[in-house]
């Protein structure tokens, strides 16, 4: 009795599952789906996704990024410069290493604006977002790399890989100069093998702490020396002279190893389809990992052969992905918050500089994670600072018009005169810019937000969220939106509301 | 749909929000300090952003290595204040003489770490959170003292950072740490922020927290205190400034961290060094005299750290790199003054050229947690170190 009820219930649930994957996701299960894989979603983008059942929605996105695979958005001018050789750095005055230097971090600059304006003019905001997940994962930082074009170079080998193979993606970052920098592979030689790489390969790449000896990583050093850097190009060079030709002995396994075998031996192991499927389910699901669905697409990744895109085809169209409980329970990082409200408001500038220093200023400052480890995100993204630092862009942003040249001169002169001089002197100075390059901003909120009512874009006739709050928020709004006759005053209201933080 | 109609449509939606439950006002007494608890004593940290100059700081004029090993940045002998026959400061720091002489300033020589990693993000990540050289540790080590040991809620928060908006020690969950670079600022941004309740997921209730903590430290927090004390009208010195006023709001707070930056002198160091020194020096001294007016020099520590220390041979740019071991400053009325520690020694530098370091500068947090609040250190700093006898009983 007990036995059959139990049977009819598993059928149900079946049935259900079934009959989900098939209906239309609707209007807020688009809404959450483009909110997750991208940056900011209009309202037609919404209504056509609304039509499409789990399936479909995650096909016709998966197909979108594994289409667009290197970028639109020409490069800066010098991705292809070469490095300076040791002899000439050497034969530099100290005033032209520092004119080097701030080059180099102007390039930087520079780097990142191409990178927010790809974000921002992408056919395809998952790829972007791919990009930015093992950008994290393979975390690489222009302070210890300063040669800047190593780092666009890397960008462009991971968004060639970023849906593609996962073994492909850890044998190119195996061999990437800025990696190589990065964790000191590229001097890493037989009669001195450093072990940073091989450390990180395990403990931050594949297999997590816990599944690999000191030993295994003393001995997949040995097998990582050789892959170095022609200094004359910058370009990735196996230097056999300092390889390391012995026999080692990892995970119980003794041979003359090289680092791509070891990289296969890591692959071998099933924590690492389960370690990088966990990282992917916090980044596009939900932070709480649910242990056991999480092994079941692991299988499923381990099986394609670590197909990417299947995964995230499986992940995207998964019932947990549209649990009510994992709906607006992520935070927006910081690149997420400020070019999410730039792509909502269709806030256009050819200059997005004060943008990339507002990201940094908020804690992500692209191709400078904190350390190997990336930036930790989830709920380390929001503290008295960077909550602060989101409201006042806010309210800067969103402030009337008619006020907005007095209010930006006057936080101009109060950056200037007032507390943020105390700050040390980088991020003060870098305050001080983003103050003044965004009054240059042009952008008029009372037209946006009447545009999106006159033209009809409002009007759904459908129940639940209305249209307005659904473009801004993932949620209904924990404070009740106060009647007012102005749009815009609608949506400054949903702006200031702490919903907006979250996707 | 005409607007109207559309404006109504947003407004009929359910109150799910409501701005009168605000979390800790219910149980708070009407005094902001609370009897019995380890934090009225108070830590100030100043942290030397870049790695200072140990050997340009705290001086060992006698030892004649120092002189060799740096023919353009030593510091000439009878420039030199002289604390004993061997040890003595930078001239720039004048201010903090009477200090001395009061016995009111402990210098701790040769703090550093075994296998010391020289890359300032690493290094100071393991400062911030006392882990070993190869250990990643996710909280700051203040951060942990108070998830062990919670300052009273009616406090306006466990920690103040002025000036950076990098949490340092006290980053990590749970910990209310409110970042601020002028007090009048804050309380105007703070206006920004609402304390609401109903946290319907974790991430909500993360973001609910933290700007009840800023509306919570802003209703606590005032700037309006003049002080006869004059502060340095540098941007170390509105810090201090600002240290002064949040400590006189009165208003519950266990830790204050400054920041002066520019410490990373590779090139040129002689005139930068000695700026940076005045500006410390000179806001140490007015930190010392405003809480003398508040009368808090008696329950204050100041403490300065880094990343490390900087490379005793001198570059070729009259600058010097990354090192290892370095002198810091502990100062209050509540110091037992003089030299701890192990003088640099020149003679036993490291393959890099590097000093080795004499106290695990883990021992100053135990000195810290262990003797000026009274708590036990040993499973923040996960081991026992032992605390540096820098405080009176």
């Amino acid at each position: 009795m007990i036995k059959r009820i139990f049977l009819t219930v598993v059928a149900i649930g079946v049935t259900t599952a079934a009959l989900a994957q098939d209906t239309a996701i609707g209007l807020d299960g688009a809404r959450h789906l483009l909110g997750r894989t991208g940056f900011a979603a209009s309202s037609d983008e919404i209504r056509a996704f609304a039509k499409l059942s789990r399936n479909e929605a995650a096909d016709k996105l998966i197909k979108a990024a594994v289409a667009s695979n290197a970028a639109i958005t020409p490069p800066p001018a010098w991705v292809n410069d070469k490095p300076i050789s040791p002899a000439k750095l050497q034969a530099m005055s100290r005033e032209e290493r520092q004119m080097e230097q701030r080059r180099n971090a102007e390039h930087a600059l520079e780097l990142r604006e191409w990178w927010f304006r790809e974000m921002l003019t992408t056919p395809s905001p998952l790829a972007e977002k791919m990009t930015l997940f093992w950008h994290n994962h393979f975390a690489t930082s222009q302070q210890k790399v300063r040669f800047t074009p190593l780092l666009y170079r890397q960008n462009v080998m991971l968004r060639q890989q970023a849906l593609g193979n996962f073994g492909s993606l850890l044998r190119q970052v195996a061999r990437d100069p800025a990696m190589l920098i990065y964790l000191d592979g590229a001097n890493s030689r037989k009669e001195q093998p450093n072990e940073n790489f091989a450390r990180e390969v395990m403990e931050l790449f594949t297999l997590g702490e816990g599944n690999y000896t000191e030993r295994d990583i003393k001995e997949a050093a040995r097998a990582f020396t050789g892959l170095s850097i022609d200094r004359e190009t910058g370009a990735f060079m196996f230097r056999r002279g300092i390889h390391d030709y012995g026999n080692k002995t990892v995970f119980g396994k003794t041979g003359n190893f090289d680092g791509d075998q070891i990289i296969d031996a890591l692959l071998a192991k099933p924590e690492a389809a389960q370690f990088v499927t966990r990282k992917l389910w916090k980044e596009f699901i939900s932070s709480t990992p649910d242990e056991l669905e999480i092994t079941k697409l692991a299988a499923g990744f381990r099986d394609s052969g670590y197909n990417i895109a299947k995964l995230m085809r499986s992940v995207l169209s998964s019932e947990a992905f549209y649990a009510p409980e994992h709906r607006a329970a992520l935070i927006k990082s910081p690149v997420e918050f400020v070019l999410g409200t730039m792509k909502t408001f269709e806030i256009e500038t050819a200059n997005l500089r004060p943008f990339v220093i507002a990201s940094a200023l908020l804690g992500q400052n692209l191709f400078a994670t904190p350390n190997v480890k990336g930036w930790p995100g989830g709920e380390a993204w929001i503290n008295s600072a960077t909550l602060l630092g989101r409201k006042q862009l806010i309210d800067r942003l969103f402030k009337n018009e008619d006020r907005m040249d007095v209010a930006m001169r006057s936080v101009d002169a109060m950056a200037e005169m007032n507390g943020d001089v105390a700050a040390p002197g980088r991020e003060a100075r870098l305050r001080r810019q983003m103050e003044r390059q965004m009054g240059g901003i042009r952008w008029n909120l009372d037209k946006w937000a009447n545009g999106f009512v006159e033209t009809g874009r409002g009007n759904t006739g459908a129940t639940g969220m209305p249209a307005l709050t659904r473009v801004v928020l993932p949620m209904a709004p924990l404070v009740a939106v106060a009647d007012t006759e102005s749009p815009a005053d609608v949506v400054r209201q949903l702006v200031n509301d702490p919903a907006y933080q979250l996707k | 749909m005409n607007r109207r109609n559309f404006l109504n449509t947003i407004g009929s939606l359910p109150l799910i929000g409501s701005l009168n439950g605000v979390a800790w006002a219910a149980n708070e007494p009407a005094t902001n300090v609370a009897a019995a608890t380890p934090y009225n004593n108070l830590l100030i940290l100043i942290e030397l952003k870049g790695a200072n100059d140990g050997l340009n700081t705290i001086i060992p004029f006698a030892n004649p290595l120092y002189a060799e090993i740096r023919p353009r940045l030593a510091i000439a002998r009878d420039q030199v204040l002289q604390l004993d026959a061997q040890t003595g400061l930078h001239p720039a720091m004048q201010p903090l003489m009477p200090i001395w002489q009061n016995k009111e300033l402990a210098i701790v020589q040769g703090l550093g770490y075994p296998n010391p990693n020289l890359s300032h993000f690493r290094s100071i990540e393991i400062w911030d959170t006392a882990s070993k050289s190869e250990e990643y540790l996710d909280a700051g080590w203040l951060a942990r003292v108070f998830a062990q040991t919670p300052a009273p809620r009616q406090f306006a928060a466990d920690g103040l950072v002025v000036g950076s908006s990098d949490m340092g020690p006290l980053s990590g969950q749970g910990v209310r740490t409110i970042a601020l670079a002028d007090t009048a600022q804050f309380l105007r941004n703070a206006k920004l922020a609402q304390t609401r309740t109903h946290p319907r997921n974790a991430a909500l209730k993360h973001i609910l927290s933290v700007e009840n903590e800023i509306v919570h430290a802003a209703s606590k927090l005032n700037a309006n205190r003049v002080f006869k004390t004059e502060f340095p009208r540098n941007a170390f010195g509105n810090q201090v400034r600002t240290a002064a006023q949040l400590v006189a709001s009165n208003a519950g707070m266990a830790t204050i961290r400054l920041t002066l930056s520019g410490f990373d002198t590779h090139a040129g160091q002689l005139g930068t060094h000695a700026n940076l020194l005045t500006a410390l020096s000179e806001g140490m001294s007015a930190l010392k005299s405003a809480l003398i007016e508040l009368d808090r020099w008696d329950s204050t520590l100041v403490m300065t750290y880094a990343e490390f220390g900087r490379r005793p041979k001198e570059n070729q740019s009259g600058g010097t790199d990354h090192g290892t071991a370095a002198a810091h400053l502990v100062m209050g009325g509540r110091v037992r003054g003089g030299l701890y520690g192990q003088a640099p020694e020149l003679n036993r530098l490291d393959g890099n050229g590097n000093l080795p370091f004499a106290v695990d500068f883990r021992s100053m947090y135990a000195t810290v947690i262990d003797k000026w609040w009274g708590l036990d250190s040993s499973r923040i700093l996960q081991g026992k170190f032992a605390a540096v006898d820098v405080l009176k009983v």
